[in-house]
C-alpha cells in the first residue's frame, strides 16, 4: 500500500472520532512519504482517547498540512522522502498498525545508519509546525510541584542540586500542613479553572483525599493492574520464541479490559494508565519510576495546568525475575534510594513542564516532605539563590505563583 | 531575604548547539575538569614518538586487558564535577596513570550487545541487539590469535549473559577461531541448579529491556569450566559467592581467577551493572557506577599484584556509549539511550599501563572502532577488515 493509493475504507477499523478526522484530511494525507505518515497515524488512531490537548494538536497539524501548497509541502517532506524504506516495511499493514511500523522503522534506520538523520529531519519539522501552529495563551500560570522523600527521617546529603541553579532554595520551610497546603492549592486551582484533565495529582503510595476535579493516579489503586500485567508477562516470557521486542509488541496490543481498568470508568485515563504501565520500562516495579514516568506522559501528552506528584518509597532492589514475579509478598522498601530517585524525578518533572507552552511564566515548586527544604522555580524568584529566612508554605505558593 | 549566590550551570546552552558542537563541549569539558584534577597535559603538546615497544619479543609478552561498560554512564555522574563523586578510583588512582581520549564517539546502534560486538570487530555491526548470534565481522580475538598464532587459551571474554555467548568469534569465512566466552552468571546458575542458594542478586539479567527476563541456563559443560580452567570446586566458588552483591562482583571474581590460572594475553570484560538505569532508578544506576568504578581499580590492581600482568599490561577502559541527555525530549534522561543524541554517542576512554604516556589528555575525536586498530597496532596482528582506525598516540 502506497499513502497515494490511500482510500477512505483503508480506515475502517479506526474509532469512529478518528476515522471521520483522517477522512476530512484524506487528500493531504496521500501525498505524504511513507517514512512519515505512520508517525502521524499512530497518534491519529487514539484519537477518541486522547486528551483534548492531543487532539487539538492532532487536528492543528493535519490543519497545517493540508493547507500547505504542492511546493511548501514538497519542501517540508523533502527530506522524509529521501529515507529509504525495505520493501517489506513498503508492504507492512502500516495503516492498522502504525504503532508496529514505526518500531520497525526505527529498526531498519539505526541499521542502516539513517536514524541520525531522521532525528534531525523529525526535528526540523516539529520546529516547523511549532512555528505554523502557534500555542493559544494559558488562562493561568502553569504549576508544577514535586514532593519528595516521604518516609525518610533524616538526609544529610544536599537535596535539589539540579533545580538549585534554576530558581530560589529555601532551607526553613515550616513544614506543618505543608502537604495539605499543597493539595489544597491544587484544588482551588482546578476549581478555579475547570478544564477537563487540567489539574493532575500522581502519587507513587496511596492519593490522599483531594477535589473530585482533579485527575487523580496512584501506584497503590493501580496494584491489582500491575499484578496481572506481571502475571501476563511472568507468561509470555516462558513461551518459546518469545523476545524482548515481541513482548514489546504484545503489551502495546493491549487494551485496559485485559487488566481489569474499565471498572474505572474513564476509558480516557484508563488508556493513559494503561500505556504508562506497559510502555514505561520500570514503572510496574519501583513506584519512582512510575511517579516519574506518569508526570513525564501527563506533561507531554495532557499538558495540564497543575501537576502535583507525590513520590513514595519504592521496594528495594530485588533480582528481576524475583520483582516481576512475587507481587503478592509484602516488599522492602528503600526510603532513602528512593529520595534520590525522587530528587532526579522532581527535576525531569521541571524539565518537562519547560517544554510546554507558557514555560516562562510557569512556577515550580519541590519540596522535601515533612522538611525544611524546597526550591522554587518561577520568574518572580531568583535563580541560584537562597532564602534564609523562615517561611510558610502558603507563602513560598504565594511568592512562586506572584 | 535572599543571599549566597550559586553559579549558575549553563546547561540549557546545549539546546542550540549542534551534535558535534555539544560533542565538543562535553569533551572540553573532561579535559578541563581532569587537567585540574590530576595535573595532566595536553597530548597534543607532545612529542610525536610513539610510547610502545614494538619488538617481536616485547610483543609476546604483551598483555591487554579490555574493560567495557556495557551501560553507558554520562558525563555528569562520571566525568563532569558534579559527578566525582561517584567514581574516586577512576579519577584518584586510574587518571593520574593514565593516557584519557576526552572524545569517543559511537556512530553505531546503541544497544549493548551489538556496540559490544562493534568495539570487538572494528565495524558498526547490525545484527539484531537481542539474538545471540555471532558478530558478522571478524573479532580482535580472531585476529589475534590468526595472526600471532596463539591458542585457544590466549584470549578470554568474561561477559554478562543473553547474546554475549556469541561474541567471541565471528561468523565470517576464513575466521571463526576465537575467544573463549565465559558467562559468570551461566557458571552460577550451573552450580546452583537445584540447590536452593539464595544467590538470585547474583543473577540479574538484560537490564536493556527490564520487562524481559529470560530464564538462565547453565550446564554440565560450563561447570566443566570451573573445575578444568579456574581450579575451583563448586562448593569454594559457591562460597566465595555468597561473599559478592551484583553479577559485575562476580564478572571480577572471575576474571581475577582467569589471570591467575590462564594469563590470556588478551582479556576482555564487559561489566553491565549500571544498565540498571532502564529500571528509571537513579539511585541505584548510581550505585551501579560506584560499583565500576571500584571494581576497575580492584582489576588494576590485580594486574599490578600479578608477575604474568605487572609491568606488561595495557589496560583500556570506555563505555560502549553514553545514555541520553537530560535535555532531550525525545527521551527520559538517563534512563535509556534511545534518542542517538550527542550525550548518547559521546564517551571517553582511559589507557593506563605499559607503554601509555601517564598524565596526557588527547582531545581530537575518535570512534569506538578504533579500538580493535589500535590494539592491533600495539599487539602487531593486522584486523584488515575492521573499519576504525589505528589512534596515532599508539602507533
Amino acid at each position: 500500500m502506497k499513502p497515494a493509493n490511500l482510500k477512505p475504507a483503508d480506515f475502517s477499523k479506526y474509532s469512529p472520532e478518528a476515522r471521520g478526522l483522517i477522512i476530512a484530511h484524506l487528500q493531504a494525507i496521500r501525498q505524504l512519504p511513507l517514512s512519515f505518515l505512520p508517525n502521524l497515524l499512530r497518534e491519529a488512531i487514539d484519537y477518541d482517547f486522547k486528551f483534548p490537548a492531543e487532539r487539538s494538536e492532532i487536528e492543528k497539524e493535519l490543519e497545517v498540512i493540508s493547507r500547505l501548497s504542492s511546493a511548501e509541502r514538497e519542501d517540508w517532506f523533502r527530506a522524509f522522502a529521501q529515507v529509504t524504506l525495505t520493501p517489506e516495511l513498503e508492504g507492512a499493514d502500516w495503516v492498522n498498525q502504525p504503532s508496529r511500523f514505526a518500531e520497525q522503522e526505527s529498526a531498519y534506520l539505526w541499521t542502516t545508519h539513517q536514524q541520525d538523520t531522521f532525528r534531525e529531519t523529525a526535528t526540523a519539522y516539529g520546529a516547523r509546525m511549532r512555528a505554523a501552529s502557534p500555542p493559544s495563551e494559558l488562562p493561568v500560570k502553569r504549576l508544577g510541584i514535586a514532593i519528595i522523600g516521604k518516609g525518610v527521617s533524616s538526609y544529610n546529603a544536599p537535596l535539589f542540586r539540579n533545580l538549585r541553579a534554576h530558581g530560589t532554595y529555601f532551607g526553613k520551610v515550616k513544614s506543618d500542613r505543608g502537604l495539605q497546603v499543597l493539595i489544597d492549592a491544587v484544588g482551588e486551582r482546578a476549581m478555579a479553572n475547570p478544564l477537563p484533565y487540567g489539574h493532575w495529582y500522581v502519587d507513587g503510595g496511596e492519593a490522599l483525599e483531594h477535589d473530585a476535579q482533579i485527575t487523580c493516579m496512584s501506584y497503590n489503586n493501580l496494584e491489582r493492574a500491575r499484578t496481572a500485567l506481571l502475571r501476563k508477562m511472568q507468561g509470555e516470557i516462558q513461551r518459546p520464541g518469545m523476545g524482548p521486542e515481541q513482548l514489546r509488541t504484545d503489551l502495546a496490543a493491549m487494551k485496559p479490559s485485559d487488566l481489569g481498568m474499565e471498572k474505572i470508568g474513564d476509558p480516557v485515563l484508563d488508556r493513559f494508565q494503561l500505556k504508562v504501565l506497559t510502555e514505561g520500562s520500570g514503572t510496574q516495579i519501583f513506584s519512582t519510576t512510575f511517579a516519574q514516568w506518569s508526570a513525564r506522559d501527563a506533561l507531554r501528552r495532557a499538558q495540564p495546568l497543575t501537576l502535583l506528584v507525590r513520590f513514595a518509597p519504592r521496594q528495594r532492589m530485588r533480582p528481576m525475575n524475583e520483582l516481576l514475579s512475587d507481587s503478592r509478598i509484602t516488599p522492602e522498601l528503600d526510603p532513602v534510594g528512593s529520595l534520590v530517585d525522587a530528587d532526579m524525578g522532581a527535576y525531569y518533572h521541571w524539565i518537562n513542564q519547560q517544554r510546554l507552552p507558557g514555560a516562562s511564566q510557569s512556577a515550580f515548586i519541590a519540596w522535601f516532605e515533612d522538611h525544611e527544604q524546597a526550591v522554587a522555580v518561577s520568574p518572580s524568584l531568583p535563580r541560584g539563590v537562597e532564602w534564609v529566612s523562615q517561611i510558610s508554605m502558603e507563602e513560598l505558593l504565594k511568592m512562586a505563583l506572584n | 531575604m535572599l543571599c549566597s549566590s550559586v553559579e549558575l550551570g549553563g546547561k540549557f546552552l546545549y539546546g542550540f548547539l549542534s551534535p558535534g558542537e555539544i560533542s565538543q563541549r562535553l569533551s572540553c569539558s573532561r579535559r578541563e575538569f581532569l587537567r585540574g584534577a590530576t595535573g595532566a597535559v595536553l597530548g597534543s603538546a607532545l612529542a610525536s614518538t610513539s610510547p610502545f615497544v614494538h619488538g617481536q619479543k616485547a610483543q609476546q609478552k604483551r598483555k591487554i586487558i579490555v574493560i567495557t561498560f556495557g551501560g553507558g554512564a554520562r558525563d555528569q555522574e562520571t566525568f563532569a564535577p558534579e559527578g566525582q563523586e561517584n567514581i574516586p578510583y577512576l579519577l584518584n588512582e586510574l587518571a593520574p596513570q593514565s593516557s584519557f581520549f576526552t572524545r569517543v564517539t559511537n556512530h553505531g546502534i546503541l544497544g549493548h550487545y551489538v556496540a559490544t560486538a562493534s568495539l570487538a570487530t572494528g565495524v558498526y555491526e547490525t545484527l539484531n541487539n537481542f539474538s545471540a548470534v555471532p558478530p558478522d565481522h571478524p573479532t580482535v580475538f580472531e585476529y589475534f590469535r590468526k595472526d600471532l598464532r596463539r591458542p585457544l587459551s590466549d584470549a578470554w571474554v568474561v561477559a554478562p549473559s543473553n547474546g554475549f555467548n556469541r561474541i567471541g568469534e565471528s561468523g565470517y569465512r576464513s575466521y571463526g577461531s576465537g575467544a573463549t566466552v565465559i558467562l559468570p552468571k551461566h557458571l552460577l546458575q550451573a552450580a546452583t541448579s537445584g540447590s536452593g542458594h539464595n544467590l538470585d542478586h547474583l543473577l540479574r539479567d538484560n537490564y536493556e529491556d527490564p520487562l524481559y527476563t529470560p530464564v538462565l541456563k547453565g550446564n554440565d559443560l560450563e561447570l566443566n569450566q570451573l573445575d578444568r580452567i579456574l581450579r575451583l570446586s563448586v562448593d569454594d566458588f559457591m562460597a566465595h559467592a555468597r561473599t559478592l552483591s551484583s553479577p559485575d562482583e562476580l564478572s571480577v571474581y572471575i576474571a581475577k581467577r582467569l589471570m591467575q590460572q590462564e594469563s590470556p594475553s588478551l582479556l576482555w570484560i564487559t561489566m553491565h551493572d549500571m544498565d540498571i538505569a532502564h529500571s528509571g532508578a537513579y539511585s541505584l544506576y548510581i550505585e551501579g557506577i560506584r560499583r565500576t568504578d571500584r571494581l576497575c581499580a580492584e582489576i588494576w590492581n590485580a594486574v599490578q599484584s600479578e608477575p604474568e600482568y605487572k609491568d606488561n599490561t595495557t589496560m583500556f577502559i570506555l563505555p560502549d556509549f553514553g545514555r541520553d541527555a537530560d535535555l532531550d525530549a525525545g527521551g527520559n534522561g538517563f534512563q535509556h539511550h534511545r534518542t542517538g543524541d550527542a550525550a548518547s554517542r559521546t564517551t571517553w576512554m582511559m589507557a593506563l599501563g605499559k607503554g601509555v604516556r601517564e598524565k596526557v589528555i588527547y582531545d581530537q575525536p575518535i570512534q569506538s572502532i578504533d579500538l580493535v586498530p589500535s590494539l592491533g597496532a600495539i599487539m602487531g596482528f593486522s584486523p584488515q577488515l575492521a573499519q576504525g582506525k589505528p589512534i596515532k598516540e599508539f602507533l
